[in-house]
């Protein structure tokens, strides 16, 4: 008998659209409500919501919250060390292996809004509580918080007629009320390559947010299976796919969030020392014009077997194969000829640096 | 939803006889399961084609299903139309989503599949 699935708050909402249901990291999650490419191409051109209330959101607190929050994660909290700044950064253990990538927010004095990936969850939390040290306070907070993502180039005209008035700016959070009534925090961030803001609410709130987003016409409820295929055009990184505890950040090309100006951190001397050696394979970008990688699918080079893609989809922006693999360094300059082993045949594949889809409202 | 001149098999494909031959594609239901098609990997005129057996491969954003020939016979014609729009799958399986066009070399086999009645109790016990 596997595990019960849990629902999010969201769960009638998705039946009453017709969603297709399906289990993701021990979550009931819609993957789709009209179709991936329609709900893809909403979020590109106007507006498309997510249920991410799946995601694990932790409070961290406390006079050495920041030295402690420091010591846990590889990059330097520093660069953001203002009031309401955001970053993206990765947890590694003493291996330099990655055990999840999390957004930190700057929330208040002394605290920290920290979202997590829902399939890491008890995992962050056995972690976290371990390492951070007795005298900061740690709440998991997922149990009673509600997450929506509102993302595409109408995003932030939707999100300002609600609130009142414009959403911090990018990789920022602050406080909001929606309709003179919710209150929430908007964080400028997301995972599609659109403007966009992710909302945070109580879960007893969510039901009410989810309708208020969804009373606008130009919003379309978006599934799991559109937020993949607009995160990969844009070659942000899957956890548990394009790195995992077996991988380091240098490899997966997440050296630029590694510091290695700040102090101490857990996985620091495994990280230092990939860097100094150079990494033996690297996480590329690969297209595909004829075909659909998939996770899994061995890749090639001249025949003979070089490593496996780690995330594969259909690009409906660009409507071909895009994925990302794992490659040998001499293997990993845009450019380079490879091939993708795809099921009975073999497809040709080209090193392309990510982002794969350039154009969008973030780099307008 | 699953016109009554078609015959269907357990995999949701159908099979249109014209004369000694018959047209294949997916059923509705499959096409809704599969959500919107943007590859499918067809064999070539002249090709054999057994019952039973796998004939090809369609593939939508999310996942990929074997096709298998509800029939034995050659192929005769492809529609080559999918490869650059394989949508018409979704938009008309039964009409522009057509795959391919293969010679009837035992039309007893047509016994073995299912009418539109009974596939669509088929359908709706599995769904």
């Amino acid at each position: 008998m596997s595990e019960a699935l849990r629902r999010t708050p969201l769960y009638e909402e998705h039946v009453a659209l017709g969603a297709r249901m399906v289990p993701f990291a021990g979550w009931e999650m819609p993957v789709q409500y009209e179709g991936i490419i329609d709900e893809h191409r909403a979020v590109r051109t106007k507006a498309g919501i997510f249920d991410v209330c799946h995601m694990a959101e932790f409070r961290v607190f406390g006079f050495p919250a920041f030295e402690a929050l420091q010591h846990l994660v590889a990059s330097d909290l520093h660069r953001t060390d203002e009031m309401g700044a955001a970053q993206y950064t990765v947890m590694l253990d003493e291996t330099g292996g990655v055990i999840d990538d999390l957004i930190v927010y700057h929330t208040g004095d002394l605290e920290y809004l920290v979202i997590a990936n829902a399939g890491n969850h008890d995992v962050d939390v056995e972690w976290m509580r371990a390492h951070l040290p007795e005298d900061v306070e740690f709440v998991d907070e997922s149990d009673r918080t509600g997450l929506i993502a509102l993302q595409g180039p109408e995003a932030v005209r939707i999100i300002t007629e609600l609130a009142g008035e414009e959403p911090p700016p990018r990789f920022h959070i602050g406080e909001a009320m929606l309709d003179g009534s919710i209150p929430v925090l908007l964080g400028r961030t997301g995972y599609t390559g659109e403007d966009g803001v992710e909302i945070v609410c109580s879960a007893a709130q969510t039901v009410a947010v989810w309708r208020l987003l969804l009373s606008f016409p130009e919003v379309t409820p978006c599934g799991l299976g559109a937020r993949d295929t607009l995160r990969l055009e844009m070659g942000y990184p899957l956890h548990g796919s394009d790195m995992d505890r077996t991988t380091d950040p240098i490899s997966a090309g997440l050296g630029w969030v590694v510091s290695s100006m700040k102090g101490d951190y857990i996985g620091r001397d495994a990280v230092e020392r990939v860097r100094a050696a150079g990494p033996k394979r690297k996480l590329v970008g690969i297209a595909v014009l004829d075909g659909v990688p998939r996770h899994g699918y061995p890749v090639l080079h001249e025949g003979t077997e070089v490593g496996t893609v780690a995330s594969g989809t259909f690009s409906p922006t660009l409507g071909h194969g895009i994925a990302t693999a794992y490659v040998p360094v001499a293997l990993a300059e845009p450019g380079t000829a490879l091939e993708v082993s795809i099921r009975r045949r073999t497809a040709e594949a080209t090193v392309t640096r990510p982002p794969f889809v350039t154009k969008t409202s973030l780099s307008a | 939803m699953y016109p009554a001149d078609l015959k269907y098999d357990k995999e949701h494909e159908w099979v249109r006889v014209e004369g000694d031959a018959a047209y294949v594609g997916i059923s509705d239901f499959a096409q809704e399961q599969l959500g919107e098609v943007v590859y499918v990997d067809l064999p070539s005129a002249g090709d054999e084609l057994v019952a039973g057996e796998t004939f090809g491969e369609i593939e939508s954003v999310k996942s990929v299903s074997e096709l298998y020939a509800p029939v034995s016979g050659v192929v005769l014609e492809v529609n080559g139309a999918l490869d650059t729009a394989s949508e018409a799958i979704n938009a008309d399986p039964y009409g522009a989503g057509w795959m391919i066009k293969v010679s009837l070399v035992d039309p007893s086999q047509l016994d073995d599949l299912m009418s539109a009645e009974d596939y669509e109790s088929f359908v709706s016990n599995e769904a």
